[in-house]
């Protein structure tokens, strides 16, 4: 156990990456400046939520460390985690921090039964010294998302439906007995009538296996139904960070706002609201690129001082938000702001 | 007046190797009509037959899907088109992107990489109309890239400029160049992010204002046909299992298989636990007897196992087939 109580822990991370020819080019920053932590002896779900090019994948390339960043830390259980060299170490940190990717199908190889899979992530995590061992310990895992071995063995990926192949998916990951998962999109690619069974499926983690989870989505929806706190991200910053009912149903920032009311409810008497016009941003990189906040270009509420320096991170209720609009001397209430 | 009639279609896979044959019955029995000026939408999960019915309607049933039985006709004011049995010069001459458009999925493969977006309307305009003077194409261009509300500078872009939504945009706009009186969209916005989404679907609203044409939106999101279709058609493994207006089918879903659908969403300010349906959809090359959703129904009777309900009119335009819900019982 870590000496701080941390699970993990991020400190001001950034990731730099040069676009363009050897000589000349430009630097974009991907992930920048973004700090969160995750408590050990408190399993949640943390959404990381934010439109396409908004380095939700950099940064998760980040935790699984896939990645170096160019500042900051990332602390797994208080270390360090570039400074796993290791083999044996970075196969300790793997059973500990495992993923689960966007496209079920796309993870297994059609031409290969989905249990080799699994069987094979307990040999390389040496999790049992036999077949017999290893056969109860993937029959284990496949129970706690709702299936047994007996159900895909002799399987293809192509004979198991969306739903249940994502379900293997998590089983596998949750072999190693790990502590954090990360979901990059696990709902994105299922049916939607298969869809809740995964989203239910997260949530029982945390509650009876006591695993935290890093969700990564750009669907508000299913954030607010699972998580317990989300951070919006916008080109590389977190713009927003709260629990995920003061950040839902309060936002503070602008973006936020922007893209609460942008979720289409299911309920054609509402339709007026979401039919109003929205002006969207041309091109990614003018974005990227932009002195201070990003979002000064389409925010509503823009100000001077919004195109000159990068806005500080300010406490407005429960909520952390990267906005000049909080900044003033006096704090304000964030219902009073958004009236 | 009707637009698109589609009459008792029968659209299934047949394919035959080494000997064994294979049928996946994709679109088994569909009949609707698309009226003038409307937005109708198209729901049901992946595999159920959405874009084999596209397929079949917009002329491209290609080998091995193969059209058993049915009509597909157009009436285009005063011409009408059957489908089914137009030649391909025809329809590529004087239906296809004139009449009917189509808007696809992936709009970063729509648009060639290696050449400017401008050039890619002119492929399309060429194609279609051959306009001599190079100043009235550009012109004809401009005008309609401005009524859209794109800024003129993505002509002169290439794809990669331009963000996704931009790209989206660009590949309505190359649908609607001769404004046609039928655009399909094929899940238009899937890979879009919730303020590019919205962005991309008023566009398609404002065009089908602007032109009062008709707009065949298909997508397995609901909340979208409920901001954005007039009426909309619940499909569920080939079959229609559910047609009526939008305020209807959100208020009033008849059809377990809807009310599940409508049921599951998850929606911001509500935090209580959403089940999910048991079984997964059916395997169209050995569809379940029956109703095909009685596998996977809570209200399954021992009537649902064998007989196959027939699709009922409730109520006004509303149709449903579901054994629970008898001809004018409501």
């Amino acid at each position: 156990m870590s000496a701080n109580g941390k699970l993990l822990d991020v400190q001001h991370v950034t990731v730099e990456f040069h676009i363009g020819g050897l000589v000349g080019g430009t630097l974009l920053t991907a992930v920048n400046d973004i700090s969160f932590s995750l408590e050990s002896d408190k399993p949640e779900i943390l959404t990381l939520a934010g439109e396409s090019g908004s380095g939700k994948t950099t940064l998760s390339r980040l935790l699984l460390r896939d990645l170096e960043p160019t500042k900051g830390k990332v602390l797994f259980e208080g270390r360090d985690v570039s400074t796993i060299r290791k083999r044996s170490e970075f196969i300790e940190f793997m059973k500990k921090v495992q993923p689960v990717f966007q496209n079920p199908f796309d993870t297994f190889s059609p031409l290969r039964r989905v249990e080799a899979y699994l069987f094979d992530t307990v040999k390389n995590f040496g999790m049992a010294s036999n077949r017999r061992d290893a056969a109860q310990v993937v029959d284990d895992a496949l129970h706690d998302v709702g299936l047994s071995l007996d159900e895909v063995r002799q399987r293809y990926p192509h004979e198991l439906s969306g739903g249940q192949i994502q379900r293997v998916a998590v089983a596998r990951a949750l072999i190693s007995k790990p502590k954090l998962i990360l979901a990059d999109e696990p709902v994105s690619m299922v049916d939607a009538s298969l869809r809740m069974e995964i989203v239910n499926l997260f949530r029982e983690l945390r509650d009876k296996q006591k695993v935290s989870v890093i969700y990564i989505t750009h669907d508000l929806a299913t954030a607010y139904y699972i998580s317990d706190r989300i951070g919006i991200m916008l080109r590389g910053y977190v713009v927003e960070l709260g629990p995920v009912e003061d950040v839902l149903e309060r936002p503070a920032h602008p973006y936020t706002q922007l893209l609460k009311e942008s979720v289409p409810e299911p309920a054609p008497k509402k339709r007026e609201s979401w039919a109003k016009h929205i002006d969207l941003g041309t091109t990614e990189v003018k974005e990227y690129g932009r002195i201070g906040c990003k979002f000064a270009g389409r925010c509503p509420k823009v100000m001077d001082i919004c195109h000159k320096a990068d806005p500080p991170d300010v406490r407005v209720g429960q909520q952390t938000v990267k906005c000049y609009l909080y900044s003033g001397p006096v704090e304000k209430d964030a219902a009073e702001v958004s009236t | 007046m009707t637009l698109l009639s589609v009459q008792n279609l029968r659209a299934y896979y047949q394919t035959q190797a080494y000997g064994i044959s294979r049928t996946v019955r994709a679109v088994d029995g569909i009949s609707f009509d698309l009226l003038p000026n409307e937005v109708y939408g198209v729901a049901g999960e992946s595999s159920c037959g959405k874009t084999t019915l596209i397929k079949v309607i917009s002329g491209n049933a290609k080998p091995p899907l193969k059209v058993l039985e049915g009509s597909v006709n157009y009436t285009f004011g005063e011409r009408t088109v059957d489908m089914l049995r137009i030649s391909q010069s025809e329809l590529r001459r004087n239906v296809r992107w004139k009449q009917i458009s189509y808007v696809m999925q992936g709009s970063m493969s729509v648009l060639n990489p290696v050449r400017k977006v401008i050039k890619t309307f002119q492929d399309i305009v060429d194609t279609h109309e051959h306009i001599k003077n190079k100043n009235e194409f550009l012109e004809r261009t401009r005008t309609h890239i401005n009524r859209l509300g794109l800024p003129a500078e993505v002509l002169n872009a290439y794809p990669h400029q331009l963000s996704g939504g931009m790209r989206q945009r660009v590949a309505i706009a190359l649908a609607t160049v001769f404004q046609p009186a039928l655009i399909i969209a094929d899940e238009p916005t899937t890979a879009l992010d919730v303020v590019v989404q919205r962005g991309v679907l008023q566009m398609i609203r404002d065009i089908q204002a602007m032109s009062s044409n008709t707009v065949l939106l298909v997508t397995h999101d609901m909340a979208v046909h409920a901001n954005v279709a007039d009426r909309v058609m619940i499909m569920y493994a080939g079959r229609i299992a559910e047609e009526a207006p939008t305020e209807s089918i959100f208020n009033a879903p008849l059809h377990p298989y809807t009310q599940h659908l409508i049921n599951s969403l998850p929606v911001i300010g509500e935090k209580s636990t959403k089940a999910s349906l048991k079984g997964s959809p059916p395997n169209l090359a050995d569809p379940p007897s029956g109703c095909r959703f009685h596998p996977r129904c809570p209200f399954v009777m021992d009537e649902c196992r064998t007989v196959v309900p027939d699709l009922v009119s409730v109520k006004e335009r509303h149709r449903v087939a579901c054994h629970l819900v008898k001809e004018d019982s409501l």
